[in-house]
C-alpha cells in the first residue's frame, strides 16, 4: 500500500501596525465607527493618487529581515479584479518583484520552513452582505465599510515544506510571534489583523514532484487551520487513492460542517491582469530604510530559544528529559521570561529550577512575572535548593513575590515556612515505607517511577515542609540497607 | 468660412500687473470672458459648465484682496477655463462622460489650487473626448466643441474646449491634459500655443487619469509668453503625486527673449511626409530659424514611427486599468441589476461611449495572461527604443522641430468611421509623450484654406526654457494671422 505525505505552503498576511494607511494620511484602526476613516486616496476617488507610507515599508523590510530574507529593489503592480470592497477595482500589490525574497523560518522542533517572499500590498474594504446567510449572491442587500481599505499589508509566502497540520499550526505560532516580537503586527487572528490561506497537496512518500494543490481560503483560527488541513489532506488522499484526479482550485473551510466547499476552479479563476503600478516609482531599500528598519528589533524567538537552550545544556540531568525542557523553552520565551530566567541563572539560581519555574508558575501570571526582580527570583529559588523551603513553599513564596514584591526570605518567614527537621520526616519516611510494603519492594528493585509515588507521600503527611531532595535521600539511603 | 479677429485681453503680465495696481478690478476682466462665452457658446459649445456665480465671487475676493493691500498673485484677476477632467471641489467633473455625471469632487487637483493662490478665477469645465480619448471633441458624450476658425470643423482634441476657447477669446488661459498630444495637437488646430511639460514637472493629483504614465497638464495661451507663465505658476513638486519631480520647476520666462543664435536645431525628416501644408510650413520654420542665428539641420529618426503603435498598446492598456474604479458602486452613474455582477456591466454599458469601450477592451486584451509579453511588454521595449533614439539624437541638437498634426483641422465626421485614421492624429505628438519629455505647439502659418498649422517643438527632459526660447523666436517669425484669437 502506497504511503502519502502531506504537502502544504501557507500564505500569511499580517495588517502593519502602522499609524496611518499605506498610501494616504487616514488612521489605521481596527473597530472605528465605519467609513470614517476614508479620504479621496483610499476611496480610489477619480484624480487621487498613492503615496507610499515610509513606515509601512521600515516594517516590511523589519519582517523580512525577522524572517531571514534578503531586502530587494521592489516595484508595485496592479492586480485588477472586480469587487465592491475593492475601491480602484485594482489592488496595488507586490508580484514579481517583492521587497523580500527567500528567506526562513525556524521551528521550535528546530525544522525550518522556507519563506518565499514577504511582499507589500493594501487591503480591500469590509463586505457585510445582509440576508440570505451571508454569501453575496443570496444577500438583499450589502454593506462596504472602507475604513480597512489601504490599510498597509505584508503577505509572507512559504515554500511547500510543510509536513504535517500540526507543522502548519506550530509555524503560524511561530509565525505570529515574531510579528509581534519585530512590532510589526498585533497578530490577532480573530481580529482578522493576521489571515491565513493554506495550498494543501498530498503525493506518495518519496516522490520528487508535487501533486495538485487546493488552496483552502477562510481559516480563522489555529484550530480551523489544522482540522481544515487534516479534512483536505483525507480528501486528497481518498481521491488519489480511488484513482480520480484532483482538481487545482480554490476551496472554503465551512468551520461549522467541518469540510472544504469547492470555491472556484482554476479555469474560473481571474486574470489579474498584472502590469507595472504607474503612479508609484520603484521601492530602492537604500541604508536610510535598512537601518529604520534594524532599529529596535531584538533577537527573533528561534534565537532566544537556542541562548535559553544553550544556559542549560551543562545539566545533564535536563539533557536526558530533553523532551520536557523543550516544551519549558518555548513557554518561556513566547512569554517573554527568557530574560528573567538568565538574570537569574548569572544570580547563582539552578537553571533548571528557574526554567521550570518561569515556564509552569510564572507563566500562571505573566503579567506579574513581567514585573519579578530578577534578584528575588534568584534569592528564592537558592533558598529552595538550598533545602530551606520545600518546593510548595517555595512556589507559595513566587506567588507572592508576584502579587506584592518584596523579599523573599522575610515573605518566607511571615508565612512561617521554617523547613521541618529531618528528624521530624524520618519517621514519615519510615511509616511509608511500612504502608506502602509492595511499591518499596518495587524502588528496591531499581523501579524509579515509583519513588514519586512514595516522595508524594511524605510530602503530603509533612503538608509540603518538608524538604523534596531531602526525603528523596532519605528513601535511597534505606534502599540499600 | 473665415475667421475675423477678435477682441483680445491683452497680455496675462498686463493684466495681473493692472489688477494688483487696482487700474482694472478682476470683476472687468470677468465680465470681458463672461460677455464673449455668453456671445459664443451656443455655437462652439466650448464648456461643460460655466461657473458664472462663484467666478464673480473669485474675483470680487480678488478686488477686495488689492484693496486691502494684499497681493493675490500673479494671476490675480485671471480668468481661466479648466478641462473637464481637473477635479473642481464641489463643482461637477465629467470627463464628458455620462458615468461622471453629476459626481462633485469634494477636492480641488493641485493644479487648479495652484491657480486660485495665483489669484486666478475659474470660470468653467471645457468640454473634452470621453476620459481624453479622442482627437476632435466628437467623442464627448455632450456632443462637439467646434473649432473657432471654421465651425464645420474639429477643433482637435481631447483638450478641444479648452483649445477653442482661448482661440475664441472667451478666457486668456486654459488648462488641458496631454497624453499622446491632448493639448498640441488641438493647439495646432486652433491656431494658438499649448505646453506639454516634462512628465512630473506638474502634479497629476486631482487630474481624472487616463494613462498614468503618459499624463501632463499644460496650459493654452494665444502667445508663448501668456503660456510660460501659466506653466510656471503650476509647475513644482507635489508631495501628493509620487511622479512628481523633487525639484524646482524650470525656470521659462526669465529666458524666454534670450533667441537662438547658436542654438542646434533637427528637423525630424521622418515627419515631413505629412500633408503638404503642414510640411512647407516646418521648412519655412527651419528657415526662419536659421534667418535667427539657429544651425539647423534635417535629422533621420525613424524609431518616432515606433511610437504611435506603441502607443496604442500602452496608453490604453493603462485606462483600462484607470477606468477600472467606474462601476457604480460608490459614486457616478448607477444602473441596477438583479446582483453587482449585472450593475457593475450595465453601469458601464450604458456610462461609456463606444470609444472608451474600444480603449478598456484592446487594452484588457494587452494586459491578458498569454498575450501580455507579444503586446504589452513589446510596446514596452518599443517604448525604451524611442527614448534612446531621442537621446542619441540630443547629443547633435538643442531642439528638435516637426509639424504639431499631419494635417489641419478636419470636417466633422470625417474620421469617426475609421478610428486607425483618426489614431494618425497623434503621429507627431505621440514619441515625446513616450518619452516623458516637454514639447509644445506653435500657430506659424496659414493652409491654403486658411485654417492654422502649428509647429511642434521637442526638448529633451527638462528643457522646457530652450524649448520655449525656440517657440518665441517661431512666433516672432509668424504672421499675426496666423494665431487666434478669432471670431468665428
Amino acid at each position: 500500500m502506497i504511503e502519502y505525505e502531506t504537502v502544504v505552503g501557507l500564505e500569511v498576511h499580517c495588517e502593519l501596525l502602522t499609524v496611518t494607511k499605506l498610501f494616504c494620511g487616514c488612521r489605521n484602526a481596527f473597530g472605528d465607527e465605519p467609513n470614517t476613516n476614508i479620504c479621496p486616496v483610499c476611496l480610489g476617488l477619480p484624480g487621487s493618487l498613492p503615496v507610499l507610507n515610509r513606515r509601512a515599508v521600515e516594517l516590511a523590510l523589519r519582517i523580512g529581515t525577522a524572517l531571514n530574507c534578503r531586502p530587494e529593489r521592489s516595484i508595485f503592480h496592479r492586480k485588477n479584479y472586480f469587487y465592491p470592497d475593492m475601491p480602484k477595482d485594482y489592488q496595488i500589490s507586490q508580484y514579481d518583484e517583492p521587497i523580500n525574497v527567500d528567506g526562513w523560518l525556524e521551528l521550535p522542533d528546530g525544522s525550518r520552513v522556507g519563506i518565499e517572499r514577504a511582499h507589500m500590498e493594501e487591503d480591500t474594504g469590509k463586505t457585510t452582505h445582509v440576508g440570505g446567510g451571508g454569501r453575496i449572491h443570496e444577500a438583499g442587500y450589502s454593506l462596504v465599510d472602507y475604513n480597512r481599505a489601504g490599510v498597509p499589508l505584508v503577505e509572507i509566502v512559504s515554500r511547500p515544506d510543510i509536513r504535517s497540520a500540526a507543522q502548519a499550526r506550530a509555524y503560524v505560532d511561530e509565525l505570529r510571534s515574531i510579528l509581534v516580537a519585530t512590532g510589526a503586527s498585533d497578530g490577532r487572528m480573530e481580529e482578522g489583523s493576521l489571515r491565513v490561506d493554506a495550498n494543501v497537496s498530498v503525493r506518495p512518500v518519496g516522490a520528487t514532484e508535487y501533486g495538485t494543490r487546493c488552496e483552502v481560503k477562510n481559516l480563522n483560527s489555529m484550530r480551523s487551520l489544522e482540522r481544515a488541513v487534516d479534512y483536505e489532506v483525507a480528501r486528497q488522499t481518498a481521491l488519489v487513492e480511488s484513482g480520480e484526479r484532483i482538481a487545482q482550485e480554490t476551496r472554503h473551510w465551512d468551520e461549522g460542517d467541518g469540510s472544504t466547499h469547492s470555491l472556484r476552479s482554476k479555469e474560473e479563476a481571474n486574470d489579474y491582469r498584472y502590469f507595472p503600478e504607474p503612479d508609484l516609482t520603484p521601492l530602492v531599500p537604500d541604508a536610510g530604510l535598512l537601518a529604520a528598519a534594524a532599529e529596535g528589533v531584538g533577537p527573533m524567538p528561534a534565537e532566544r530559544r537556542h541562548r535559553l537552550s544553550s544556559l542549560l545544556a551543562g545539566d545533564a540531568e535536563l539533557a536526558t528529559r530533553r523532551d520536557g525542557s523543550t516544551d519549558q523553552v518555548v513557554t518561556v520565551v513566547d512569554l517573554g521570561l527568557d530574560d528573567l530566567v538568565r538574570d537569574a541563572v548569572a544570580a547563582g539560581a539552578d537553571p533548571r529550577l528557574a526554567l521550570a519555574r518561569a515556564a509552569n508558575e510564572a507563566a500562571a501570571n505573566p503579567e506579574g512575572a513581567k514585573s519579578l526582580d530578577p534578584a528575588a527570583f534568584a534569592a528564592l529559588l537558592k533558598m529552595e535548593s538550598a533545602g530551606q523551603l520545600s518546593a510548595t513553599q517555595s512556589k507559595e513564596v513566587l506567588a507572592e513575590l508576584m502579587s506584592q514584591g518584596g523579599d523573599p526570605a522575610r515573605i518566607a518567614g511571615r508565612l512561617g515556612y521554617e523547613q521541618m527537621d529531618s528528624s521530624a520526616f524520618e519517621a514519615m519516611v519510615d511509616e511509608v515505607i511500612n504502608a506502602n510494603p509492595e511499591e518499596w519492594q518495587r524502588f528496591c528493585g531499581g523501579d524509579d517511577k515509583v519513588a514519586q509515588f512514595l516522595l508524594g507521600q511524605v510530602m503530603r503527611a509533612s503538608k509540603g515542609r518538608a524538604n523534596g531532595k531531602l526525603v528523596a535521600a532519605a528513601f535511597a539511603s534505606r534502599r540499600h540497607v | 468660412m473665415s475667421a475675423r479677429p477678435a477682441p483680445e485681453f491683452g497680455s496675462l503680465v498686463e493684466i495681473a500687473e493692472r489688477v494688483r495696481s487696482g487700474t482694472l478690478s478682476a470683476r472687468a476682466v470677468l465680465s470681458q470672458s463672461l460677455d464673449r462665452i455668453r456671445e459664443l457658446e451656443g455655437d462652439l459649445h466650448c464648456f461643460n459648465a460655466v461657473t458664472e456665480q462663484a467666478a464673480m465671487e473669485d474675483a470680487d475676493h480678488i478686488d477686495h484682496l488689492v484693496r486691502s493691500g494684499a497681493d493675490p498673485g500673479p494671476l490675480a484677476g485671471v480668468p481661466v477655463a479648466l478641462k473637464d477632467n481637473l477635479c473642481t471641489e464641489g463643482v461637477p467633473t465629467t470627463c464628458s462622460s455620462k458615468i461622471l455625471e453629476g459626481w462633485l469632487p469634494p477636492y480641488d487637483a493641485t493644479v487648479v489650487r495652484r491657480l486660485r493662490d495665483a489669484g486666478a478665477i475659474a470660470v468653467g469645465k471645457t468640454n473634452l473626448d470621453e476620459f481624453a480619448m479622442g482627437s476632435s471633441t466628437e467623442n464627448s458624450a455632450f456632443g462637439p466643441t467646434k473649432n473657432p476658425w471654421d465651425t464645420g470643423r474639429v477643433p482637435g482634441g481631447s483638450s478641444g474646449g479648452s483649445a477653442a476657447a482661448v482661440a475664441a477669446g472667451m478666457v486668456p488661459l486654459s488648462f488641458g491634459s496631454d497624453t499622446g498630444g491632448s493639448i498640441r495637437q488641438p493647439a495646432a488646430l486652433c491656431g494658438i500655443v499649448g505646453v506639454k511639460p516634462t512628465y512630473g514637472v506638474v502634479s497629476r493629483y486631482g487630474l481624472i487619469a487616463f494613462a498614468s504614465s503618459l499624463d501632463q497638464i499644460g496650459p493654452f495661451a494665444t502667445t508663448v509668453a501668456d503660456a510660460a507663465l501659466g506653466l510656471e505658476v503650476i509647475a513644482g513638486h507635489d508631495p501628493m503625486d509620487s511622479t512628481s519631480l523633487d525639484r524646482p520647476a524650470p525656470s521659462v520666462l526669465a529666458t524666454l527673449g534670450d533667441g537662438v543664435e547658436g542654438l542646434r536645431i533637427g528637423i525630424v525628416e521622418d515627419f515631413l511626409s505629412v500633408g503638404s501644408d503642414c510640411r512647407d510650413a516646418v521648412v519655412a520654420a527651419g528657415e526662419a530659424l536659421s534667418a535667427a542665428g539657429a544651425k539647423v539641420d534635417q535629422v533621420a529618426i525613424p524609431e518616432l514611427l515606433l511610437g504611435l503603435p506603441a502607443y496604442y498598446v500602452i496608453a490604453p492598456a493603462e485606462a483600462s486599468s484607470n477606468l477600472s474604479r467606474y462601476d457604480g458602486v460608490r459614486y457616478g452613474l448607477r444602473v441596477d441589476g438583479p446582483d453587482v455582477e449585472t450593475m457593475n456591466a450595465r453601469t458601464r454599458g450604458e456610462g461609456f461611449g463606444p470609444e472608451v469601450k474600444r480603449r478598456i477592451m484592446m487594452g484588457t486584451y494587452a494586459l491578458s495572461a498569454g498575450y501580455y509579453d507579444a503586446y504589452y511588454g513589446q510596446a514596452q521595449k518599443a517604448r525604451t527604443l524611442v527614448i534612446r533614439a531621442f537621446e542619441a539624437a540630443y547629443k547633435n541638437f538643442d531642439v528638435l522641430l516637426t509639424p504639431t498634426t499631419p494635417s489641419v483641422a478636419f470636417p466633422f465626421g470625417s474620421k469617426v468611421a475609421d478610428p486607425i485614421e483618426m489614431y494618425m492624429c497623434d503621429l507627431c505628438s505621440i514619441p515625446s509623450s513616450l518619452a516623458g519629455h516637454p514639447a509644445a505647439s506653435v500657430p506659424f502659418a496659414l493652409s491654403s484654406e486658411g485654417l492654422p498649422i502649428g509647429i511642434q517643438v521637442l526638448a529633451p527632459a527638462l528643457g522646457e526654457s530652450v524649448m520655449m526660447r525656440v517657440a518665441a523666436s517661431l512666433e516672432k517669425a509668424a504672421p499675426r494671422a496666423a494665431r487666434g484669437p478669432v471670431t468665428p
